[in-house]
């Protein structure tokens, strides 16, 4: 009965306490997921497929993701949340550690030559940094729908959510990176899908500086299975500290030490 | 590297009327809207000169050139002819109609003061880059830090390897080579002439571009 304002918000309130597959989880420490040894929770969500997600973290926030089901792909795009304007920068992400693969000890730097946030800990190794996100067209072309609202958003339409809420327009979604479906570069340049490691696997992020991340949980773009599988992705995070001269990755290269001398100086010149 | 420097200042690599002739200085930066079907012939007049290079959308620059879109569409990690720069809603912004290097490079990105300091050190943090070069280019146009996006490195020569190991090496390019491209539809593109002295995109010796536009 909704036919007074007593009634509706009767109804309304009937329709609280309960839980759904994909949900945050308030607080945060009283997700079911909680990740082993960790107490205090800060963040806990399982994002939906073809869902999307978005945070703002403290400096040395450590940020997990979980694939259960091995068919999750966790499209990411960090960004400064103090300073919008600095963010993930692909083409430095792969050229200044020489690598185009990436992996535990990778960070993901931004065009201002500092790591927003470094790869930690990776059990999977199937990601992919070249081919971004899907786009409408793409979607369309392939599933034959693109809607955001429909059955098979494209990554892109879920980022223009995710940033708008931030204040953030279309021009500020820079090419994202994508977490538990790999791809590999033949000796032509040529794409090979690697897909998934499999069901279970974990990455896990440390923000080295407050950090906007957009998340889009959607199939990578060259998924070759031609129904929209997506999977539930499980996000968890807590208060760590950021990477510093104590931890071996600090002086792992002339070119990370650089970088986190570079964040360091940043944070600590604004008083972070 | 020598120190006699052999320029090539060659022609359009696609006939037509040319509507549009510049030449680049080292380290400068371009920028022109290429029409619709009209075709821009990019020179590497002294050899081995990456041109870095933005795309836009001249008529809404919200839209504009996507690596991972144009990788993604074409499966491949390299640019060669026929490659489609496509825009980061999948839409062709221009295509390459021809090019006389092995391969050209789109995911090495650009240089800048600030990774500068990270391949090579806080020495020299004072040089010139292409994101300063973007900058002043795109300010022209209304565009900001916001709209720097990942870009084209026309003439250098970025391989991936087996082992995901990547990049800049010795180019492949010489005196007088060129790239082609179509605009597809009207295109804001702007070039920094890379003014980088640090590795081996330039041949660590900075030389002019000339752009050339025809319409065919
Ligand atoms: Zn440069």
């Amino acid at each position: 009965m909704t036919d007074s304002v007593l009634n509706a918000r009767a109804d309304a309130r009937a329709r609280g306490g309960q839980t759904s597959e994909w949900m945050p989880y308030l607080p945060a420490s009283s997700s079911p997921y909680r990740p082993l040894g960790v107490e205090a929770l800060t963040w806990a969500e399982t994002v939906a497929p073809g869902g999307y997600t978005h945070k703002v973290l403290a400096r040395g926030t450590r940020i997990r993701f979980d694939d259960p089901t091995g068919d999750a792909c966790a499209h990411v795009i960090v960004y400064n949340a103090l300073e919008t304007v600095e963010r993930l920068n692909v083409a430095d992400t792969v050229k200044i550690p020489w690598q185009a693969y990436l992996g535990a000890g990778h960070p993901l730097l931004s065009g201002d030559g500092r790591v927003l946030a470094t790869i930690v800990e990776d059990t999977s190794g199937h990601h992919d940094a070249f081919c971004g996100t899907t786009t409408e067209a793409w979607n369309q072309r392939k599933y034959g729908d693109a809607r955001p609202e429909g059955p098979s958003p494209a990554g892109r339409s879920l980022f223009v959510k995710a940033a708008a809420k931030h204040g953030l327009a279309p021009r500020d979604l820079p090419p994202s990176v994508s977490f538990f479906q790999g791809i590999r570069v033949d000796a032509d340049g040529a794409f090979e899908w690697r897909g998934s490691a499999g069901e279970g696997t974990s990455v896990e992020l440390l923000a080295e500086l407050p950090l906007l991340i957009l998340v889009a949980n959607v199939p990578h773009p060259l998924d070759p299975r031609p129904d929209y599988v997506a999977g539930p992705l499980r996000v968890h995070a807590w208060r760590s500290a950021p990477t510093g001269p104590d931890d071996d990755r600090f002086q792992a290269t002339p070119e990370a030490h650089r970088a986190y001398l570079n964040t360091i100086d940043y944070a600590e010149a604004r008083g972070l | 590297m020598t120190s006699t420097m052999s320029l090539d200042w060659s022609e359009p690599l696609v006939p037509g009327e040319v509507v549009l002739d510049d030449r680049v200085a080292p380290n400068a930066s371009w920028s022109a809207v290429v029409r619709a079907g009209h075709v821009l012939t990019i020179v590497d007049v002294g050899g081995n000169q990456s041109g870095d290079c933005l795309l836009y959308n001249a008529a809404d620059t919200e839209e504009r050139y996507s690596v991972p879109d144009t990788l993604a569409w074409q499966g491949n990690a390299y640019v060669r002819t026929d490659t489609v720069l496509r825009s980061n809603l999948g839409n062709p912004l221009m295509t390459v109609v021809g090019n006389e290097i092995d391969r050209q490079d789109t995911i090495g990105g650009a240089c800048s003061k600030e990774s500068n300091t990270l391949r090579y050190g806080h020495h020299v943090m004072f040089h010139h880059g292409c994101r300063e070069n973007f900058l002043s280019e795109g300010a022209k146009h209304g565009l900001g830090l916001r709209d720097l996006v990942s870009n084209l490195n026309w003439f250098m020569n970025v391989p991936v390897e087996a082992d995901g190991a990547l990049g800049i090496v010795d180019g492949m390019s010489a005196p007088g080579k060129r790239v082609a491209v179509r605009a597809d539809t009207d295109v804001l593109v702007l070039v920094s002439n890379c003014p980088q002295m640090n590795n081996p995109c330039n041949d660590f010796n900075p030389t002019p571009l000339r752009m050339i536009v025809v319409s065919p």
